[in-house]
């Protein structure tokens, strides 16, 4: 009997899985027992959502790719019942798709997309726990850390910190209650890794973290997950409940001395609750401020008590170093880089989805090899990397490995794994404006030159994308830039400039081309574009009724066209047509 | 704690199982009270406040501080726009003006009418999707401003015909 599996993380229930499994369980009702249903996680290639999964028992599954509710009738009959496959439907095989599994090499998505993430047993059955049990069993504290710091491990959560060593910190602490937090708060809005792992796999989270917490002597510990993440949250109750009644949490875990509890905390919608000072004050119920540092959490964290704060994605690495040994997962990456990365793909790229590479590899070879290169075959202008915090890396310069250190020089970072990828019709001005109103809202307000510099830089900003811009603009932001910098307490206003300086840096010719010619490259500043009607305009006259300066005319059933002396560039007459007529130029 | 005072409060609904008399007991409480009524009200904090013993000021002051809690009602339909990177750069802004131009609403505004409310949101997760929008649980992507007038007019409709019902 063959067995189906669909992918129901939230890319795939956004996608409309949920309705597709429901179709599945109906067709199950009429024909019982003639396939066995199951859901998955996230398996990665978000952009065939929905994806199913078929295996027959024996030989390689396959997966087909955007799978509706119609299709599942005829799936059922001709390859579930009927047994042929419909190559037509397929998404890997020969000639499909070819790069995007082969290339990667998946240490933490180990199980994502492959089990049911609502099955601690399918988790035990591919050595889940089997790291806990290791480190309780053969090993003492000293030596999980020591294991820890040979992986070269370092935090994934943005900052890069080695993980052995912040351990061995808290560890070393003095203090008889401690604290384990995992930052689920994924606050950069184009990154998913986080979420994905929660939701496909959230015991490798919890096996990670009562592994720190044996590593370091706490028992108690909180997840602190941002709100908006339903999915995960609920995946994580049911796996800390599973998780207890098997023995892996609660007291005298497998028959050892070892005490720890797992609470979830909900975020509440503050970016800058990602700062790790700033998440304790929001777990403390206070506004989520962050403070100056030090004392740093590992002396004084959580109730003041030393805490240890590692990302998911650190965690989620964890088990699979207890258990397959620091060396073997230092074998991966660079000399300043071990192990493997996630990366949450998006923007103008044929494959989006989620990727895990061995550091080293070329940011091109992810974008071209692993991801089918650029929509429409485009050219590649620039990527962008870590988020608000991040910054722009050209086209010229993405054949430098990924690695801390070399992503550190260009001006961009690490990040905590969002990657998108721009083309031409990416405005890189636009972009950067995109990032600033971001800061500039979430700035928590404490720091002046976070609160106001972020403000007066977005507003110039925003002038030079409306074609009001001078050129002495672009100094005052590179001043302000620096300032803003350096007079900011945390990690939000140090690194908020980067996105506006990697941009001044590498792409000027933009920002001169808005401010002196009162053009935008890219064709996306409305205000510097002329709009023209086209042909398949069929002489609605709504665009006409819509213009606010009556700078559209043309009779009924005709073609209409915009006066471009009297026209403004506010773009309604884009936004209402329905016809694909107006265009922008 | 349950004094004569707590009468007053009685048919406030808040899950006070979250309450377990610790500090640091503020966010899940009033995430349980605009759970239960969709907005934090003023009565909400007091009720908060006369629970815990922190002042209805700082109360306020977290409230305000976190962008999920709201201080108003919602309408009866809630439309999110995503604004994450991806949305974004695959033309965010245009989704935007168009539903500003149907409904007239800007983000965080709620109409007069109590049927639309619009909020911007950091990505949803469907990003293959982009640019994307959340009509109450429904998601919608792929979108260019004809597509979306449709998918508006047609909630339009709906709520249109559903008001008349109720009044009738
Ligand atoms: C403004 C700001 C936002 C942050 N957001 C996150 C986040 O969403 N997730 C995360 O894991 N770390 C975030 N961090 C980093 C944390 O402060 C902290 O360094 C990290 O959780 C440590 O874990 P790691 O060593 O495993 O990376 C953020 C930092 C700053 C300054
Ligand atoms: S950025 Fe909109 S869904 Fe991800």
């Amino acid at each position: 009997m063959k067995t189906v599996k669909v992918g129901l993380g939230t890319c795939g229930i956004s996608a409309g899985g949920e309705k597709v499994f429901r179709a599945f369980q109906d067709e199950l009702k009429e024909r019982p027992n003639s396939f066995v249903l199951q859901e998955t996680g996230c398996i990665g290639m978000c952009y065939r959502e929905v994806l199913v999964e078929v295996s027959n028992g024996s030989g390689e599954p396959y997966m087909y790719g955007e799978i509706t509710p119609d299709r599942v009738g005829q799936m059922v009959e001709e390859d579930l019942i009927g047994g042929k496959i419909i190559e037509d439907w397929l998404v890997t095989g020969e000639g499909r798709e070819v790069g995007f599994f082969e290339n990667q090499t998946r240490i933490v998505l180990r199980n994502c997309g492959k089990i049911d993430p609502g099955s601690i047993e399918e988790y035990i059955e591919r050595d889940g726990y089997k790291g806990l049990e290791k480190a309780l069993k053969n090993m003492t504290p000293e030596d999980v850390i020591e294991q820890v710091e040979k992986s070269g491990l370092r935090g994934r959560g943005g900052g890069g910190f080695p993980t052995g060593m912040k351990w061995k910190f808290t560890r070393g602490a003095k203090g008889d209650k401690k604290y384990i937090i995992c930052n689920a708060d994924e606050g950069d809005p184009g990154a998913f890794m986080d979420r994905s792992v929660l939701e496909s796999d959230p015991h490798s989270v919890l096996e990670g973290m009562a592994i720190a917490a044996y590593a370091i002597g706490s028992d108690e510990s909180y997840i602190y997950c941002r709100a908006e993440y339903p999915k995960a949250i609920a995946r994580l109750r049911q796996a800390i409940a599973q998780a207890k009644q098997k023995g892996f949490l609660g007291e005298k875990i497998l028959g050892s001395d070892f005490n720890f509890t797992i609470k979830i905390k909900e975020g509440a919608g503050a970016f800058v609750c990602g700062e790790e000072t700033a998440l304790i004050h929001s777990i403390e119920g206070l506004r989520g401020m962050p403070r100056f540092r030090p004392p740093f959490p590992a002396i004084s964290g959580l109730w003041e008590k030393p805490t240890n704060i590692n990302n998911v994605e650190t965690f989620a690495n964890v088990p699979w170093i207890i258990t397959n040994g620091g060396e073997a997962y230092a074998k991966y990456g660079t000399e300043d880089s071990k192990g493997t990365k996630v990366f949450a793909m998006a923007g103008k790229v044929k494959r989006t989805g989620l990727v895990e590479v061995p550091m080293g590899v070329t940011i091109k070879e992810v974008v071209f090899d692993i991801c089918g290169g650029i929509i429409d075959d485009n050219e590649l202008k620039a990527v962008q990397m870590g988020g608000p915090s991040g910054g722009c890396i050209p086209a010229s310069m993405c054949d430098i490995p990924i690695d801390y250190q070399q992503i550190n020089k260009t001006g961009a970072i690490m990040g905590s794994g969002g990657l998108i990828v721009m083309d031409s019709t990416t405005c890189m001005v636009d972009v950067a404006r995109f990032f600033l109103t971001f800061t500039q809202e979430e700035s928590c307000g404490k720091c002046t030159f976070c609160r106001i510099g972020t403000k007066r830089m977005l507003e110039i900003l925003v002038r030079i994308t409306m074609g009001e811009g001078t050129m002495a603009d672009l100094d005052n932001l590179e001043e302000l830039s620096g300032q803003i910098k350096n007079a900011s307490l945390c990690g939000l206003g140090q690194t908020a400039p980067n996105p506006v300086l990697t941009t001044l840096k590498y792409f000027r010719e933009e920002y001169v081309a808005h401010i002196e010619d009162k053009k935008c490259p890219a064709h996306e500043c409305s205000a510097l574009l002329t709009y023209t009607i086209n042909d398949k305009c069929t002489g609605c006259v709504v665009c006409a009724k819509a213009c606010p300066t009556e700078a559209i005319t043309g009779e009924k059933k005709q073609l209409h066209t915009v006066h471009q002396d009297q026209c403004i560039k506010c773009g309604k007459c884009y936004t209402v047509c329905r016809f694909d007529a107006v265009e922008k130029v | 704690m349950a004094d004569n005072n707590t009468q007053e409060f009685k048919p406030f609904n808040v899950d006070l199982w979250k309450y377990d008399g610790k500090k640091g007991a503020l966010i899940p409480l009033l995430q349980s009270a605009q759970d239960t009524y969709g907005y934090v009200s003023e009565k909400a904090i007091d009720y908060i406040s006369h629970v815990t013993g922190i002042a209805s000021a700082d109360i306020y002051g977290v409230v305000t501080f976190y962008a999920q809690f709201r201080t108003k009602p919602l309408g009866k339909n809630v439309i999110k726009i995503c604004n994450g990177t991806a949305c974004h750069v695959n033309g965010a802004r245009p989704i935007y003006e168009t539903i500003q131009d149907e409904l007239d609403l800007t983000y965080e505004e709620t109409s007069d009418d109590g049927l639309f409310s619009l909020l911007s949101v950091a990505c949803i997760g469907c990003c293959s999707l982009a640019p994307v929008i959340t009509i109450n649980d429904e998601t919608f992507g792929r979108l260019t401003p004809p597509k979306l007038r449709k998918v508006i007019r047609s909630f339009k409709r709906k709520a249109k015909e559903l008001a008349k019902q109720e009044s009738e």
